[in-house]
């Protein structure tokens, strides 16, 4: 037998929107209408800000960690606008949440998880989402899972899960995607590659030039886009979308993009990148490009730009004031939920929690009566 | 004598031992140039190379199962979980072949392996920076489980791990990590796996612990009244447990409490009653006493505090505990 090439692949790279706010016109038919672009335009100026003000909540001792989110907000604007409101779902990790807020999610939400409560992960049922996911690289089993569910119960619903590239090196990455593929579930997997996981590059967490072409080992398309340019991320996600709504299966998207600000709050990212680095992504911040874009549509202007950091502003305030008026949770809390019921040991722990130390029953003998009162 | 804070002397350690043994590679998520998120191994990288200190991709299972493949061929791999919180995907590599090799091959292949972990809670961190496994790899036979309270205790103890032949998880108290400096030996000293600590001697009242919870306890006594005289030990090494440091102390005082930050059910509060129950018997004033998390999952950090055993948990328990 002589020798053949049983597989061959190439990955497709997609930009409509280049960096100085250049429109592919021909590419971008049918994606984004311009004023569609001008409102999530106005999303992302507001949500930068939000990103902003969350930074300086945290240096000044009101909140904990925080990941910002700063020069990827149009990978999660772009993907969560193409995805159905209150019909497909999101499964996202920490860095996108605008598309959670276009999806329903109230901001102060995501401030309160970081502010270190759980009610910030009480996603209401009108809101199609599940809450923010710490451990790297397991949610998109989940949505796998729920994707599952929908062809199972053949309704004309998608996942789309978020997660980023360092989370590509787990074990359940590959689990999710072989699941995915083999089940043919309608879920998309939106790689955010911003090329840091903390601090490891892209070319340290793996030796493959693309993360998309991981979708190829499990039979799955996989599709690179220019994650800063919202009309290249909307076509890939929507296309995504619609393929697996029709039944064919689940897609991977790789979104190159950059983490603009350290990993999170806790991190010095000037330990271990070159400013030079950075200063050329900055470049490339999606905020620059599509302002470009509506100005040479006649659509932004400095005044309008004026105005929309004026309402950003308000909103933000809002947001921050229901946040932080929201009172300390009920130490009872802490046991409240573990289980539908309270299993009886749980409640005596829960009710006694600050006085019983004993955890035993003051009808043996040698309790000394003025101890009692401790049960 | 340099004081060294607990960051400082695991660092210091990793450096000396690398310089010793050659074998000792170290690896993990971001050890390498950021020289780990608390800067555990900072500058190692720089000095011994990218060969001996490794960013690896972001798998811990991938970062414990290469580390037996690593000591099977004669290596002394040091990896770094990041957070306890993620010990979760390894928990396969580290309880079903790190601690059954030597029993699965009578011998033949063994892991001497040291995991490095920060644990426990009190730093206002997010979900699953701040959890206590201990007693879960303590349960699982096979592997030795370590969590120093103190700098000279973690130098001594992490050095005594590397050279262990066989796998130990070294727990780093969070809490801990930045708090307080002592003198800490420049040379080379051992403090052996398996023996417990007593901290202060007493005579009324024995309060075991270990880890950040040390501190606590040491807190309550300043608020206990000065005629009570409390002996406290420092368990350092969770297993193998030193049964004898604990039996002794109690059949002189007759009273124990025991604190842990981890869950109360099955936490090592329980083993640690069952042994005093066995072996002091007739010597017991009272029951023994636990201060420990509850059963629930660990709260994020604006309740962690009323979950955490804090002073004045610990100096109620020890007044009923010398009332009964
Ligand atoms: C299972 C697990 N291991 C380690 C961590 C610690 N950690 C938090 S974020 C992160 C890097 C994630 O990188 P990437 O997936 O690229 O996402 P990014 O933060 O860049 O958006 C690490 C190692 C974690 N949260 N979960
Ligand atoms: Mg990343």
């Amino acid at each position: 037998m002589p020798k053949k090439t049983v597989y061959k692949a190439t990955i497709e790279h997609i930009q409509i929107l280049d960096e100085d706010g250049k429109l592919d016109a021909s590419l971008a038919k049918n994606t984004l209408t311009d004023e569609e672009v001008a409102f999530l335009f106005e999303q992302m100026v507001i949500w930068r800000h939000l990103d902003e003000v969350a930074f300086k909540l945290q240096r000044s001792g009101r909140m904990g960690t925080y990941p910002q989110n700063k020069g990827q907000e149009a990978a999660a604007l772009g993907s969560g606008f193409a995805a159905k409101k209150g019909t497909d779902f999101l499964v996202p990790c920490y860095r996108e949440n605008a598309a959670l807020f276009l999806h329903g999610l109230a901001p102060h939400m995501i401030l309160l998880h970081w502010m270190g409560d759980e009610r910030g992960n009480q996603i209401p049922d009108n809101v199609n989402c599940t809450p923010i996911s710490i451990p790297i690289g397991t949610q998109m089993l989940h949505a796998t899972g729920i994707a599952w569910a929908y062809k199972i119960r053949k309704e004309p619903r998608c996942v789309v899960t978020y997660f980023g590239d360092g989370a590509t090196s787990e074990g359940d990455f590959h689990e999710a995607m072989n699941f995915a593929s083999t089940l043919e579930v309608p879920c998309v997997f939106f790689c955010q590659n911003n090329q840091w996981a903390i601090s490891v590059p892209r070319e340290v967490q793996m030796a493959s030039e693309t993360v998309a072409q991981k979708a190829l080992a499990y039979g799955m398309p996989g599709v690179q886009v220019d994650g800063n340019d919202m009309f290249a991320v909307f076509k890939a996600t929507r296309d995504a979308l619609d393929r697996a709504r029709k039944g064919g299966g689940p897609t991977f998207i790789e979104a190159v993009t950059y983490r603009l600000a350290d990993h999170t709050t806790a991190d010095d990212a000037k330990r271990y990148r070159d400013v030079k680095e950075v200063e050329a992504w900055t470049k490339k911040d999606p905020i620059i490009r599509h302002r470009k874009f509506l100005e040479s549509k006649g659509l932004w202007s400095d005044k309008k730009h004026a105005e929309v950091e004026a309402k950003a502003k308000k909103i933000v305030d809002e947001i921050i004031k229901t946040a932080e008026g929201i009172e300390k949770p009920s130490p009872a809390d802490i046991f409240n939920f573990t289980f539908a019921e309270i299993p009886e040991q749980l409640r005596i722990q829960r009710d006694t929690m600050r006085t019983n130390s004993l955890g035993q029953d003051p009808s043996q003998t040698g309790l000394k009566p003025e101890h009692a009162h401790t049960r | 004598m340099p004081e060294l804070n607990l960051v400082q002397a695991i660092n210091q350690a990793l450096a000396q031992e690398m310089e010793r043994d050659e074998r000792v590679v170290v690896l993990g998520e971001d050890v390498g140039l950021n020289g780990g998120v608390f800067r555990v191994t900072e500058g190692l990288q720089a000095k011994f190379g990218r060969e001996r200190v490794v960013d690896t991709p972001l798998a811990e299972s991938g970062i414990i199962g290469t580390s037996i493949g690593l000591a099977m061929a004669g290596m002394r791999p040091v990896p770094e979980i990041q957070f306890e919180g993620f010990l979760g995907p390894a928990y396969d590599q580290l309880v079903n072949h790190a601690a059954r090799f030597r029993t699965r091959t009578r011998g033949a292949i063994t892991i001497p392996m040291t995991v490095r972990v920060p644990v426990g809670g009190g730093i206002h961190a997010p979900e699953l920076h701040s959890d206590s496994p201990e007693a879960i790899y303590s349960h699982s036979p096979g592997l030795k489980v370590l969590m120093p309270s103190t700098p000279y205790d973690a130098k001594g103890m992490l050095l005594a791990a590397i050279r262990d032949p066989d796998p130990c998880i070294f727990f780093e108290p969070k809490r801990v990590y930045r708090s307080f400096k002592e003198e800490v030996p420049e040379g080379d000293y051992e403090v052996p796996i398996g023996q417990a600590k007593v901290v202060s001697e007493g005579d009324d009242i024995t309060v075991v612990t270990w880890g950040a919870t040390v501190f606590q306890c040491l807190a309550a006594m300043d608020e206990l009244p000065d005629d009570v005289s409390v002996e406290l030990i420092d368990l350092r090494t969770i297993y193998p447990m030193d049964t004898d440091t604990i039996t002794e102390s109690v059949r002189k005082t007759g009273r124990c409490v025991v604190v842990h930050e981890a869950p109360r059910t099955a936490g090592m509060g329980a083993e640690i009653a069952t042994v005093i129950q066995e072996a002091c018997f007739l010597h017991l004033e009272a029951p023994v006493q636990r201060v420990t998390g509850f059963d629930t999952v660990m709260p994020y950090y604006k309740l962690e505090l009323e979950y955490l055993p804090e002073s004045p948990r610990i100096v109620q328990a020890v007044r009923e505990c010398l009332a009964y």
